[in-house]
């Protein structure tokens, strides 16, 4: 838990683990792995009324990521599903220090992102970068597509040249497919579709030439007719650049048609996890297999069972005690009221957190 | 009774009598005849429906699809005469129980919305008032439509808070406190208060998690059976619309491009924009492929090319696509398909 020794500034003073910019700039990912997640745990207090704090002495919490494992190869699409409130947003925007972690460790390279001083911070971000959900509000309308691209060059002093930052400039958003670029340039964000806006972000991402880049339901917000396109792009740049993606979103289907791995969450953890065409053949976890069961299917003749969990996801605030999803859970037992499953090996790197496994 | 009076009530006889005679044979509830709506703009007329058609038996369900700007949400709004100021119904019929929708007057309207013609809208958040308790706001329509007193039409709330799967509890809560789920489950409630005959659902799931989705989509359908209601569902989502529609309407720059059963529009896609559109959803029981989108905007409703819409970005065209405006062929008895294609049956 953060105590006010452990803010990012007395970490930078007296901690003698913390990670300097040139630890970074040596490091490389061992053995292909980019990010180990280690017990990771992202809190967000809650801060209740005076009377109440003097009246009761428990602090209350909401238990956004609780204690998370996982790792991310270098050059894979790795998508984290899950419904709304299961903690994906958390955990990728805490894997790049947007979030304070409260406990666990990411190891980027092997180092330790909460340990970074915010020099490293700076270094690290030009190397982690992240998409979001809306492309109408996350650039902005006064600037001209130009100048969105190239901030990230400026801030980080990158370019010695105006010659070059234009060069890189056009590079990226051509290579987010907007061609030919020097067409696009001097536009500004409302002459462009929403899926061209995305594209700018894309750019925005990749002009860094980042080795990671979270992507946060990038496109939730577009029509069917051009998501596929963002989609293909971002598996574009995996292939190519060896860009590593960790893919948000809640839409199951969508993580299947591009993503190597998926990680299933569920209020505050990863119940499932595996390769994308293994987990969606051969779910092992009941609320994976709900989560497949209702996907729509654009086959009218096809008619499949759906299994509809009652209720919603529970507050994380108070979780259920035992398995966190038994209270919803079809096929819970009286031992998921009291066990929290170990995740289990169903073979290869799947892993599955349920009691019932292998009956 | 004074001469006076007795004359009134004889004109007031002769007026209904009127009525009577004027209930209009058409098939289905609803009747919807070459559908023509345009926006004002300083530019132009938007041309936003053109000429849609399209009937919907009683107890059936029709999905309107279609890309963001195909006209879909419009022509909906038009059969309810919501449209916004500069919008208007240009020409076309909309029979719905005998009535011609599209020439009634703003009176004649306010008796049919939500007494006979319901509507859910997407966000539930926006539609409801964040302000006033959700219960109250469903006894609004009721106290109206009905006459009740309020304690009367709250009695009625309760009941369709057990329709809809929510705890009676919870109808003094206003919309902030309820979940998401939870706030579309009320909207439905509303929609259903005055027992209506037709219910139109404006993405009623679009904003919502897959699992709730799933609830609502399945709450839907039992209320439907329950009900016997009619139901329009306009919806981005084909596949939503494969899983809960009996018939479909694809749109495309705002006029219907194929209609026909689900069954025909899925299973026999026969427009290459359905093809197309189909294609972009990704279906995990078939094999793992990256699918295109389908390059191109659509055009520009305020001058619409002359020729096929879609021409510019299909990729089956032919040389008089570009110029010959496609009529509707009828290619399996009620499959209908704009193509030119189609009348050579490929």
């Amino acid at each position: 838990m953060a105590t006010t020794k452990d803010t990012p500034a007395a970490r930078e003073q007296g901690d003698k683990s913390a990670v300097k910019a040139s630890d970074l700039a040596a490091a490389t990912a061992k053995d292909g792995v980019l990010f180990d997640v280690r017990d990771l745990e992202v809190y967000f207090p809650i801060h209740e009324g005076f009377f109440k704090s003097m009246v009761s002495t428990e602090k209350k919490f909401v238990k956004a990521v609780d204690h998370i494992s996982f790792q991310v190869m270098q050059g894979e699409i790795l998508a984290l599903v899950g419904e709304s409130g299961c903690g994906k947003t958390t955990t990728g925007r805490t894997m790049l220090r947007l979030e304070e972690p409260t406990g666990g460790h990411i190891l980027y390279k092997g180092l330790p992102v909460e340990k970074f001083t915010s020099s490293t911070l700076h270094a690290y971000r030009r190397k982690a970068q992240i998409i979001f959900q809306d492309p109408y509000n996350s650039i902005n309308p006064k600037q001209t597509i130009f100048d969105i691209v190239a901030e990230p060059l400026e801030v980080n002093n990158v370019t010695s040249s105006e010659r070059e930052k234009e060069d890189r400039v056009i590079k990226a958003i051509s290579e987010a497919g907007l061609r030919p670029a020097t067409e696009y340039l001097y536009r500004y964000p409302h002459e462009l579709s929403g899926g061209q806006r995305q594209r700018v972000c894309i750019a925005g991402a990749t002009v860094l030439e980042p080795d990671v880049i979270v992507a946060d339901e990038p496109v939730a917000s577009l029509d069917v007719s051009i998501r596929n396109d963002i989609l293909k792009l971002m598996v574009e740049q995996k292939e190519k650049m060896g860009v590593t993606y960790i893919f948000i979103t809640h839409d199951l289907s969508l993580a299947w048609a591009i993503s190597d791995r998926i990680a299933v969450m569920y209020l505050g953890r990863i119940v499932e996890i595996g390769e994308t065409l293994e987990v969606v053949s051969n779910p092992q976890h009941p609320y994976t297999r709900a989560l497949i069961s209702v996907i729509p299917v654009p086959d009218p003749l096809a008619k499949r069972e759906h299994v509809i969990l009652k209720g919603e996801t529970p507050n994380p605030v108070d979780i259920p005690s035992g398995c966190r999803f038994h209270p919803r859970c079809p096929d819970a037992i009286d031992a998921c009221k009291e066990t929290d499953p170990p995740e289990k090996l169903i073979g290869g790197d799947h892993y599955a957190a349920c009691l019932r496994i292998g009956e | 009774m004074s001469p006076k009076a007795k004359t009134k009530a004889s004109e007031k006889k002769a007026k209904t009598d009127k009525k009577a005679v004027e209930r209009i044979e058409h098939a289905g509830l609803l009747d919807v005849r070459e559908l023509t709506t345009h926006f004002k703009l300083g530019a132009g007329d938007v041309k936003a429906v053109t000429k849609v058609s399209f009937v919907v038996e009683p107890g059936e369900s029709l999905g309107l699809a279609g890309e963001s700007g195909c006209g879909k949400t419009t022509a909906a709004l038009s059969i309810l005469k919501l449209l916004p100021e500069n919008g208007r119904i240009v020409s076309g019929d909309v029979l719905f129980d005998g009535r011609n929708l599209a020439k009634r007057t703003e009176y004649g309207m306010s008796k049919i919305r939500w007494k006979e013609i319901s509507i859910i809208f997407q966000g539930a958040m926006n539609a409801l008032n964040p302000v006033q308790e959700t219960g109250k706001q469903i006894a609004e329509p009721i106290q109206l439509h009905e006459g009740l007193s309020e304690k009367q039409a709250m009695v009625r709330v309760r009941e369709l808070y057990d329709l809809v799967g929510v705890s009676q509890k919870r109808v003094m809560d206003v919309p902030h406190q309820l979940s998401g789920g939870m706030r579309q489950r009320a909207m439905i409630a509303m929609a259903l208060a005055c027992n209506p005959k037709l219910v139109i659902g404006d993405e009623p799931t679009t904003a919502l998690d897959v699992m709730v989705q799933a609830q609502i989509l399945d709450l839907i359908a039992r209320l439907r059976k329950e009900l016997h209601l009619s139901f329009i569902l306009i919806s981005h989502d084909l596949s939503v619309m494969a899983e809960t529609c009996d018939k479909g309407v694809i749109m495309y720059a705002g006029e219907v491009v194929e209609s026909g059963t689900t069954t025909n529009i899925f299973n026999n896609a026969t427009h290459p924009y359905t093809r197309l559109l189909i294609k972009a959803f990704p279906n995990i029981h078939e094999k793992r492929e990256m699918v295109s989108s389908i390059k191109g905007d659509p055009p520009n409703l305020i001058n619409p090319p002359a020729g096929c819409g879609f021409c510019p970005r299909c990729d089956v065209r032919i040389a008089s696509c570009a110029t010959e405006h496609p009529e509707l062929i009828e290619v399996e008895p009620g499959h209908f398909v704009r193509c030119v294609l189609a009348r050579q049956g490929v």
